[in-house]
Parts: C-alpha cells; structure tokens; sequence
C-alpha cells in the first residue's frame, strides 16, 4: 500500500546511533531534578556561545521586530518573499562569512550559493543533482551516520566507504581511495563521486594538505565529482590552520577549470554558530547547472525568510563576525582540552583533533573482545551503567572496533566534569575487574608451573603493568 | 559540464519551468508595475498570494513582542529555540496549527496535533507525499484543471506520474464519478498503476469548492479501488462563507467503513495568513506508518523553529484568530467581487466561485479559434498589450482553451482599479471582435454569464457610480 521507501529502513534510524538518543530522552540527565540520569554526549551540538548572540541581539531590536534601519515595518515584504534565489542581503552576508572562517584565503560568489533547509537538505539535494539511481559516492570512514540516510534514503544513491584506520590516524590514503573506486566497480556501481567532511566528523580533525592534494588528483583522473561538508569549519580552533578545498584550488591554479566545476561544498550555521533550530544550510558550486538545478530544487526546502533576514543582519555586523569566531573558537579549545585531560586521567586516549564539537576516543583496551559484539557490549555499559550517551564506533561506520565519539560543547562545564567523574569511576572500575581476572588467571597459569618465587613476586610486576596502561 | 556527469533529475525539464506558467513570471519581473515608478509595467495576476490582511498581523506582532525569540521579552526562550531541532516539531507549535485548521472548518472538526508532521511549505509536504504513497512509476489521478507546479512537486524527484481526470466546462469543471471511472479505467488500459488521487480543495484554479456529496463520492471511490486521497486543503481560510466548506475531515467521518489509512492532508499557511516566505507546510495523515516516515522525512524541510515559535504563539491566541479568519474572509470576497463586477460591466464572465485568490476567466470569445495556439496568442496580447500576466488555462492541464486564472489578491486598491481599466480599455478597443464572436457564441447556442449592464457603463478611476463597490467605506478606510 505503501511506498518501498516506507518499509524499508534506509533512513537508518535503527541505527545505534539514533537508539542512544531514545534512551537519554527515556532518563535524560539533570543536574537538580535528574542527577543520575543518562548525559547526553552523542549530540553534536555547540552550546558555549550563546551568550554573544544573544547580547547582540540585545543590542539590535530592530530585526527582531521585523524592522529595517529606518525602523519601518518589512514584515509584509519578508512574509511574501519565496524567491528561491534567496535574500540577496542574507547570502552576501553568508559568503562574506564563510570567506572570514578561511581566513579571507578565498572569496565566494553569492550567486553560486543555495540556500537549503538545513545542511541535510543540502546533501540530499547535491545528491539528487550528481547522482541517478544506483550511482556511487565513496566516503571515507568513519563518516556521520546521518549520511546512510540522506545521501541514499530518497534518491536511491548508494555510498562505498573509503575505508581509513588507526594506524595512520584514519587519513585517506591514495590506496584506501583507489581500493574503494575498485570495490564499487565490483559491486557494478558506478562512482559519481567522492564526498569527505572537512573537519571531519566524527574525528575532529581537518584533512591535511596532502589528502585535500589527493583527493583533488583523483577526482581530476576518475572525472568524478567531490563534495566537501565543511560545516565545522568554523570550529577549527588549533593548529593546523584550516585549509578549504577551494583554497587548493586556488593555488593550485584550478579554479576556472572542469575540475573546479566538479567540487561543491556543504555549509550550514547549525555548528559554527549552534543554531541547529533554524535550518540553515546551503550549496556552494562554481557549475551553474549545478547551481541551477539545485536552486528549483530548494523550494521543497526553503529557509524561512523570517530567519534569512535576521541571519543578515546578524553575519553582516562583521565586528560581531569576528569576535565571535575568534571567541568561540578559544572555548572550544578549552573544553576540548578538559575532556582530552579529563579521559587521559583514566587512561582513555583521544585522537589528536583540532576541531570539531566531540573527540574521537579509543577505548579499545576497555574491550572484552576486539570485535563489533565487545564494542556493542562496552556502549551498552557505558549507556547504561556509566550513564553517559556516546557514539559507537560502528554506528559511523568504523572499520575497526572500540572507537567512540564523545561530544563535549553541548553541556555546561558543570555537566562535562559530571561526566568525567563517572568515566573516572568506571575505569577505576574496570581496571579492578581487570586486576581481579587477571589475577586470577595469573595464578590459575602460575599453579600449573613450578612454585620456586613467592607470590608477592608477581603480584608487583602485574601492578607495574597497570601503571604503563595508565601512562597511554 | 558534460550533462553525463550530471543526473537525469538534474538535466530534464521536470522542475517544469519552462511551462508558459512561468513565462508571464518571467514578463512581469523584466517590466513590473509600480504605481509611481513604472506606471505603465506589467500588472502580477499570476501570483496567488494573499496580501489583503497583512495589518492585523503586523498589529499583532507590534502588540506581542514575547513571540519574538528576539526581542528583549522574547529573548530568554531564544537558545532553547535555536537549538531545538526535534523533527516533531515544538509541540505548542503543532497545537496552534492544529487549532488554526479546526477554526478555519468552523471547529466542525478537531485534528490531532500528533497528527500533524512539518514539511518544506506544500511544496514540501506533496513531494513527501509521494515519496511516501507510490513508487517510481506509479501514478496519481488529478483532476483537471490543476495546479501547475504539481508535474514538479509530485513527479520530477519521486518518478511518481500524474494522470489527469479531465473536467469540463459543460459541467462546470465539476469532478464526476463519470470522469473518475473513465480516467480510472484509461490508466490500466496504459498500464499505469494508480496509486492514488489528489484533489485540491477549495481548487486552484477554479477557485469553487467541492460539496458534501462530491466528496463522498470521491472517498467512495478510493474506498472501491483501494487507493490514497491526498486532499489539499490550503485555501481552506479563503472559501467567503466558511460555514459551506466541507473538509475531507469531516466526510470520513460520514462514510462508513472508510479505510481510513488511505486518507491524508496537505496544509500550508501560505494562502490562509498570506506567509509563503515562512515555508510552514503540514502533512496531515490518518495513516500511522505514513505520520511516521513523513515526519523521518521532514528533516529534509523543517520548519524554522524561530518561525515555530512565532506562530506558536500567534495562533493560540483565540481571539486574534477568529478575528483574523472572518475578517480575512470578508476582504477577500470583498476584492473578489469588485473584479468580477468589474469585468461583467464589460462583458467578461467567469467561473462562479465563493474560494480562492483568483477567478477562472472566460475568454473563449476572443480566441481566433478555440485552440490553444490561438490561447497562447491571446495570452501574448494580454501580458503584452493589456500588461497584465495572467495565466492560461493550458498551464493547468485545461481540456479546453480559452479559460484564464487571475489573482485579485496580491495587490493593493490601486493597483485592482488600474487592471479593471486596462481590462476595459483593451475590451473597448476590440469591441468590434467581440461582437463578432459573441454572435457566434449566441449561434452556438452558448449563454454567457454576464451581467445585464451596457458595455459603456464601465468603472473608471475617474468615475465612480455611487453603487458601485468601490465607493464601500471599507475600501476608502484601506487606501
């Protein structure tokens, strides 16, 4: 009776991912009212900043009350305004943003620009646009478990992942994309294109020269497209400096190329500024088909005109602009830096990351088996018993078990140091548990061999072992 | 760019832009009319948009200042707003919307605010529809005329086809059981599989609304094939006596043993409260799974929760509401009968309607032919000559050339009496075609819907009949 695309469950939000949301909201944690419930560290979201909007809002009353400079009314004019071009003022304002978030390294044109309902829109739209049915995007994993559902749920795209690992920090490497290209060929795919996220999520680090190199010279031999979701680009707030994919363009002297044509990119003010609510996305493409198409088709999501406008205003004040930037990137920084220390304290490492709202963490020696089933095991604890909502590993697609990501700017201090104490607990937990086993098995091994050392023996050497774990 | 590096979806016509719907857009926005600055541009009657209550709103909002996240009343809900992003939909949002639609029927009905799932405006919501109801391939029957933007929303990303029920004139462009069974059986003939049926209520472009047992004979119908009805309802606020509108709503509830997962709703505040920049569209379902996926979908067009909170609070303001629909209503068939007045005084009838931003003109008599190429070449006069973009039936699928939708409620008084006199100008200047073509008509045995009136008796904005509507104190408080 109903479409295929109703039954089945391409929107994926069967995913662990999503239940690890349904059980925060079932016992969600609150510092008075609910001090043991679950604390929510799978949301991506950016909470520090608040307060800077909202002083600047304070301060200019005029776009809140549907007003221009000149204090007169444009509430008609903006209640009527479905132009799916956009408000001209919003997207100058927009570029000339995502300009100041690259340092000014490159300039965007607004009429390449699309605005979109939300950076998920802007996926699924480029989507509609680059692929037919049954055509391929490779993506490097781990990638945003969001991507099963909106790049493949309604277009019928299908994504082959780029598989990356730990032993080089999960950086694409020509041979992970070349043995990607390779598998979809097998599976009679054919490639349309890459798409990567820039910073990435989950990892929280922004890809290195070398790979953006890389990816621009694979695409330029396959003559396939690259998406690039920049939407944490504003999150960047240690070294190394951003790098776009447009500014390796730029130098590299391709910018009025066929190959420049091929390279979007994704843009949303939900992480940069935290205002997911708002659903404000967009497409910027230097190929006016692309463009073209895009923009009829962001009319089946359209950003509310009333939100356009007070955007505007808002990225237009570029002393705001860059006061913001620069303050929002120094909290981040600092929260980064206490869930970085807080998890080392335990004996949890973190990848190296320079961005992003969350730390891609390795808890693969907390595994009681290095397999999905263990790191499923350890999730389910860590939700349950431990009482903090992370992201499993697997849920992003990861190709190696035990890896976590762990959100950290969307909760008070207050709430971070709550949950590093519970870690704390746990792993005090845990390494007891694994004394006590190993211990056990120590001594059922010793009981076999010959007893010429006494026991306190061996017990001092297992304790200094458990001193090197901690050091990691 | 090589179009094979492109999709399909993204190199056909299928966002349908190239239709002549869009091409008078196109005349208007190279010469558009401004009543000090380009006297002599090209007048818009072919945008239905509502414009005629924007200050009741306007006072509303200046006498609200707390629904704004942003002003210094508003501003302590501000981050929780920014950051809700709940594909639900803020539940005091869903509630108010679901109470606005209730008053709008009178409250001879009452949805369920669960019920209600957010999408990209209308546009949004029956595109999400169609994902939801029908596979690539299947189809929808529409009656004719329609809506043209549906060939985009329905079928350009979905692969979902549209096969037309044809309407006539002779009946008035009602939708028969008889055109239904014939559309029906003409689909399997072509092997195309019928999913279901879309039916715009009140309707574009006719701007006439369906009665009771239409409807009941439409739910009947889908009941028999086992088939949706997507039942746009978005000029619900615009029908003039809203105690005639029957909704879907209500005539399920009198048909007995109605499947009721069949049945589902599109709404939007576009046309009733005249906001289509805020992009609020409602998928409303009586099908559990398909409220469910539909509201999985809305993450694809959510809308602005800074906008959910405004109307949030704006709607459940009882007082402001019931205010808003009697007295939108009353301009609106205000402005409506100014202009078919108008036209009749110089012969031009229309479609009898009592909804809609718009009425279905009748110009038959002035094609050369009755063609649709002759259509097309009359249209051209018109945007041409009169300057006035209207749009022409064929763009809505019309069986039959010679009918023309015009909007009367996107511009001010002003702007009404310079298009009646353009109108009459052009009228005037052809008389001798018309009388022609009416002797013709008279043979043809055809009546026209006129009224009595001499064709020299016409309404300038120089002289003005003291019967004549113009002369209404409502419309001299508006100026």
């Amino acid at each position: 009776m109903l479409s295929s695309k109703v039954t089945c469950n391409s929107h994926g939000q069967d995913s662990s991912y999503f239940l690890g949301w349904e059980e925060y909201e079932k016992n969600p944690y609150d510092e008075f009212k609910n001090p043991n419930g679950i604390i929510q560290m799978g949301l991506a979201e950016n909470q520090l900043s608040f307060d800077l909007l909202e002083s600047w809002l304070k301060n200019n009353p005029q776009p809140a009350a549907f007003k221009n400079h000149d204090n007169q009314s444009i509430f008609k004019e903006l209640a009527l305004f479905q132009d799916y071009h956009g408000l001209p003022a919003f997207k100058n304002a927009l570029v000339k943003f995502m300009s100041e978030i690259r340092g000014n390294t490159v300039s965007f044109d607004a009429n390449n620009l699309v605005l979109t309902a939300g950076a998920t829109s802007a996926n699924e739209t480029l989507m509609f646009c680059l692929a037919n049915p049954g055509d391929a995007f490779l993506i490097p994993t781990p990638y945003y478990p969001g991507f099963d559902r909106d790049l493949k749920w309604r277009t019928g795209a299908e994504i082959v992942p780029i598989h990356c690992s730990s032993y080089n920090g999960f950086r694409i490497t020509k041979s992970a994309l070349e043995e990607a290209y390779k598998q979809a060929e097998k599976q009679n795919l054919k490639v349309k294109g890459v798409l990567v996220t820039n910073p990435s999520n989950p990892l929280g680090t922004s890809l290195s020269l070398h790979e953006l190199d890389l990816l621009v010279n694979f695409i330029s031999m396959k003559n396939i497209h690259l998406i690039s979701d920049e939407i944490y680009s504003g999150t960047v707030f240690s070294s190394p400096s951003y790098t776009s994919i447009m500014e390796v363009l730029k130098n590299r002297n391709l910018m009025n190329t066929e190959i420049a044509k091929r390279v979007h990119i994704v843009y949303s003010l939900s992480k940069d500024l935290g205002l997911p609510g708002f659903r404000i996305g967009a497409i910027y493409s230097n190929d006016e088909l692309v463009v073209s198409a895009a923009t009829k088709m962001s009319s089946f999501g359209l950003i509310s005109s009333q939100t356009q406008h007070l955007l505007s205003e808002i990225l237009s004040d570029k002393k705001f602009t860059k006061s913001y930037l620069s303050e929002n990137r120094r909290r981040l920084k600092e929260r980064h830096e206490m869930l970085v220390k807080g998890l080392q304290k335990t004996g949890i490492r973190c990848l190296q990351s320079n961005a992003g709202l969350f730390c891609w963490v390795d808890m693969r020696h907390l595994l009681s088996s290095n397999t999905f089933e263990g790191e499923m095991e350890l999730w389910k604890k860590i939700v349950y018993e431990v009482g903090l909502n992370i992201s499993p590993g697997s849920s992003c697609h990861c190709s190696e078990p035990g890896w976590f990501r762990v959100c950290f700017a969307n909760m008070s201090e207050e709430t971070l140091n709550v949950a590093m104490q519970r870690v704390q607990s746990f792993a005090d937990c845990m390494a007891k548990k694994n004394i006590q086993s190993r211990h056990q098995q120590l001594l059922q091994r010793n009981s076999r061999r010959s007893k010429s050392l006494p026991k306190w023996v061996f017990e001092l050497s297992f304790h200094q072992r458990e001193i090197t774990a901690d050091e990691r | 760019m090589d179009h094979n590096l492109l999709s399909k979806i993204a190199t056909n016509n299928g966002h349908g832009e190239n239709s002549p719907y869009f091409d008078g857009w196109k005349a208007f926005d190279a010469n558009p009319f401004h009543p000090q600055h380009n006297p002599d541009g090209v007048i818009q009657m072919g945008l239905a948009e509502n414009q005629l209550s924007f200050d009741l709103i306007q006072k509303w909002i200046e006498s609200n200042p707390s629904a704004s996240i942003c002003t210094p009343q508003g501003a302590f809900a501000f981050k929780e707003t920014a950051i809700f992003q709940d594909y639900h939909g803020l539940p005091e949002f869903r509630t108010a919307v679901a109470n606005f639609m209730n008053r709008v029927r009178g409250n001879r009905v009452k949805f369920d605010p669960d019920r209600i799932v957010m999408s990209g405006g209308a546009t949004g919501a029956h595109e999400t529809l169609a994902f939801c109801l029908a596979n690539p391939g299947e189809a929808f029957l529409v009656p004719t005329p329609y809506y043209p933007a549906f060939d985009r929303d329905l079928r350009w990303r979905t692969g979902v086809e549209l096969f037309p029920v044809v309407c006539e004139s002779a009946d008035n462009f009602k939708v028969t059981r008889e055109a239904l069974e014939t559309a029906y059986k003409k689909a399997k003939l072509a092997n195309v599989k019928v999913k279901g049926m879309l039916i715009t209520n009140p309707s574009n472009p006719l701007g006439t609304f369906l009665d009771r047992d239409t409807l009941k004979d439409i739910v009947n119908f889908v009941n028999d094939k086992s088939i949706h009805l997507v039942c746009d309802e978005i000029y619900a606020g615009t029908v003039t006596n809203g105690d005639e509108f029957v909704s879907i709503a209500e005539v399920i509830e009198e048909v007995p043993k109605c499947n009721l997962d069949l049945i589902h709703l599109v709404y939007s505040l576009s046309k009733d409260m005249g906001f289509p920049g805020f992009r609020v569209g409602v998928v409303y379902s009586y099908n559990d799974n398909v409220v469910n996926i539909a509201r999985k979908m809305s993450s694809f067009g959510l809308v602005s929760t800074q906008t959910q909170h405004l109307l949030a609070s704006m709607l459940s303001d009882d007082k402001f509401v019931e205010n808003f629909i009697s007295e939108s209503r009353i301009r609106l068939a205000h402005r409506h009968d100014m202009f078919t007045r108008g036209l009749a005084q110089v012969g031009i009838g229309s479609l009898e309607s009592k909804a809609g931003l718009f009425f279905w003109m009748d110009l038959r008599r002035f094609l050369k032919e009755p063609t649709f190429e002759s259509e097309m070449t009359f249209w051209r006069v018109i945007i041409n000559e009169i300057k006035l973009n209207v749009s022409p039936g064929q763009s809505f699928h019309c069986s039959e050339p010679g009918w023309f939708r015009v909007c009367f409620a996107n511009m001010d008084d002003e702007t009404t009496l310079v298009a009646l006199w353009r109108i009459k100008t052009f009228v005037r200047k052809n008389r001798n075609l018309e009388i022609k073509t009416r002797k013709q008509y008279w043979q043809n045995g055809q009546h026209l819907r006129l009224s009595s009136r001499r064709l020299d008796d016409i309404l300038t904005p120089h002289r003005m009949s003291p019967h004549s509507p113009l002369a209404s104190p409502m419309v001299r408080a508006q100026n």
